[in-house]
């Protein structure tokens, strides 16, 4: 099998297959993932996106191998994460949603904790500089600001040099300019080779860092692919106001699909420039001005609500043995 | 987006200075020493820790003594050693770990730990390292202080005596794991704890030796977790456990061995309960 071989540059360094998993027993049985498939090739920036309670952090701890799926398979640089936690670890860094350090320990004094069940930390100077948290060595940590608890968390997931590194929600609670940084510093370890999976509910952080992503919704991939994949089929939109009097009807603007609210007009094209192009022509010909004229390609934003709205229509039924054919599968994982 | 910048293979270490391969023991000192210092830290541990063993050895001592009037023949000096040995197993141990271990967890320190290279068990003996390290010391005081101050003999059976102090040990760290499990807060170890210190402190022959008891109760008693390791810190010690006379090093094997079936069973049976009920993560 491929546990021992070297993994050349793009080969799988985390392989999900069927991924399931399921909370409690009997009624209060909670189906939190249903079927996941991921691949993420090595030096691969994937980001898992998704509304709250959509099952990124449950498929996470999955793949991080802090429990063990109820069904599907695994693999974190060829092994079992969870049963072979002793070859994955060292190898891995892990930042959880919320903190987990010792209030009345001092940063100093927990990044040499940290240092001391990890295998060859760099040194802790290093690894706070890294995250801007060198001058607080001293602090204890329960005078940290929330930003700085958070710094401090991915500083000690990356004490180990990880060549893979899991961020739950990395940038949630920091300001402007420390996410700024944060993105920085992931770009910087990407660019070194580090394979990064992350979770946000930030699509901007996706959008910004993300190779790939996955949007997960009912404890299932919705959609994945490249940001311009996921965005792929999505209409662009324009929008603007018409004047009081404009004594001509708007043109047929082809394969567009056109709302009047008023004066306000909300048109989604799967062709931007043309359509553009057809209105601003119709416009300028009948010497009509148009208010709060807004022209924007799909994001992934709209993306990302458009497909959360569709999965939300479908009911989460907790079928046991739901047939893989149910799962919707909107684009694929490489 | 994002330029070709992978680089192809393992990942170069950026800077110089690389740490050792991680180690049980380098992971046992690691968290042993963070411990330690939040204990160093928490004023409400330390007194728990240190001074009220100290305390409780005072009020032992009186005890004993009425009890030595009803009962003549009684070894006062011996049982106050051997009390105070459990004494401060019970509440350095067990009390201040089971507080310890909660504590932790609410913090969600032992979520993050399990996240790094330390196994589960490591992390809970770990987490133990100052507790029993500051428990081993204070009876180590108590044994020098007893033996010198008391005029005790010298221990007939120190391997016995070794191996009652590992058995409490053990056996007192996993009933804090279980003990934990049932705690929410810190705050409320205080009242969750409370059975089983009552049964170290009254039913394991600390307060009342077992052999001033009626002797249905004393049978009972014998049967506690706790009993077992503690009668055999006796019998390592004095080569008795107060049902015969004092035997030798020889002798000693003999009285010991139902303390010691009794002793691992209960063992067994408490990492049973903390592999089943201890939580790693607050609940939801």
């Amino acid at each position: 099998m491929e546990t021992s071989q070297p993994h050349a540059a793009g080969d799988p360094v985390i392989e999900v297959t069927d991924l399931n998993r399921h909370y409690g027993t009997g009624g209060d049985r909670y189906h939190a993932v249903r079927g996941v498939d991921l691949t993420v090739g090595r030096g691969e920036l994937f980001a898992l996106l998704g509304t709250n309670g959509a099952g990124k952090t449950s498929t996470m701890e999955l793949i991080e191998g802090l429990a063990a799926p109820t069904g599907g398979r695994v693999r974190v640089l060829g092994h079992d994460p969870h049963r072979e936690r002793a070859a994955v670890r060292p190898r891995i860094g892990i930042m959880l949603q919320e903190g987990g350090f010792p209030g009345d320990l001092t940063v100093g004094e927990t990044g040499r904790a940290w240092a001391g069940i990890t295998s060859h930390a760099r040194p802790l100077d290093e690894a706070l500089e890294l995250v801007g948290l060198g001058h607080r060595r001293g602090v204890r940590v329960k005078q940290l600001s929330g930003g700085e608890r958070r710094r401090l968390d991915l500083a000690m997931a990356l004490l180990g040099r990880p060549e893979v590194l899991f961020l739950d929600e990395p940038s949630t609670g920091l300001d402007p300019e420390a996410r700024a940084a944060v993105w920085q510093l992931v770009r910087e370890l990407r660019a070194e080779g580090t394979t990064v999976l992350l979770t946000t509910h930030y699509l901007e952080e996706a959008e910004e860092l993300a190779d790939r992503l996955a949007i997960m919704h009912g404890g299932q991939i919705v959609a994945a692919g490249t940001v311009a994949e996921v965005i792929a089929g999505r209409p662009s939109r324009i929008a603007f106001e018409l004047p009081a009097f404009t004594g001509t009807s708007l043109p047929p603007l082809a394969g567009a699909t056109v709302t009047v609210d008023g004066r306000k007009v909300m048109v989604k094209t799967p062709a931007l420039q043309a359509t553009l192009t057809e209105l601003l022509g119709w416009a300028d010909r009948h010497g009509i001005a148009l208010g709060a004229l807004d022209a924007r390609s799909a994001s992934l934003e709209e993306a990302f609500l458009a497909i959360a709205s569709e999965a939300g229509h479908r009911p989460p039924a907790d079928t046991p043995a739901a047939p893989p054919a149910r799962r919707k599968l909107i684009g694929l994982a490489r | 987006m994002t330029t070709a910048t992978t680089t192809a293979g393992p990942q170069r270490p950026r800077s110089s200075g690389v740490g050792p391969r991680s180690t049980v023991v380098r992971r046992l000192l690691a968290l042993g020493r963070a411990e330690g210092v939040l204990l160093l830290r928490n004023r409400t541990a330390l007194f728990t820790a240190v001074l009220l063993p100290v305390l409780l050895i005072g009020g032992l001592k009186s005890v004993l003594d009425q009890q030595a009037e009803s009962s003549p023949g009684l070894d006062v000096d011996s049982l106050l050693v051997n009390g105070a040995v459990g004494m401060v197993l019970a509440f350095v141990v067990y009390y201040n770990l089971t507080a310890a271990y909660v504590a932790r967890r609410g913090e969600l320190v032992l979520k993050r730990l399990r996240t790094g290279e330390a196994r589960d068990i490591e992390i809970l003996v770990g987490t133990a390292v100052p507790s029993v390290g500051l428990a081993l010391l204070m009876c180590g005081v108590i044994g020098v202080v007893g033996a010198s101050a008391l005029h005790l003999t010298a221990p007939v059976n120190p391997l016995l005596l070794v191996v009652g102090l590992a058995l409490a040990v053990a056996t007192l760290m996993a009933l804090a794991a279980v003990s934990s499990a049932f705690t929410r807060t810190v705050e409320s170890a205080g009242i969750t704890t409370m059975p089983v210190l009552l049964l170290t402190q009254f039913g394991s022959g600390l307060f009342v030796p077992l052999e001033v008891m009626p002797e249905r109760l004393a049978d009972i008693c014998r049967l506690l977790p706790s009993t077992p390791a503690f009668q055999l810190v006796r019998v390592g010690w004095f080569g008795t456990d107060g049902s015969a006379a004092p035997t030798g090093f020889a002798g000693t094997w003999a009285t010991a061995a139902p303390h010691l079936v009794t002793g691992g069973v209960w063992l067994a049976l408490a990492v049973w309960g903390a592999v089943r009920y201890f939580r790693w993560e607050p609940r939801r």
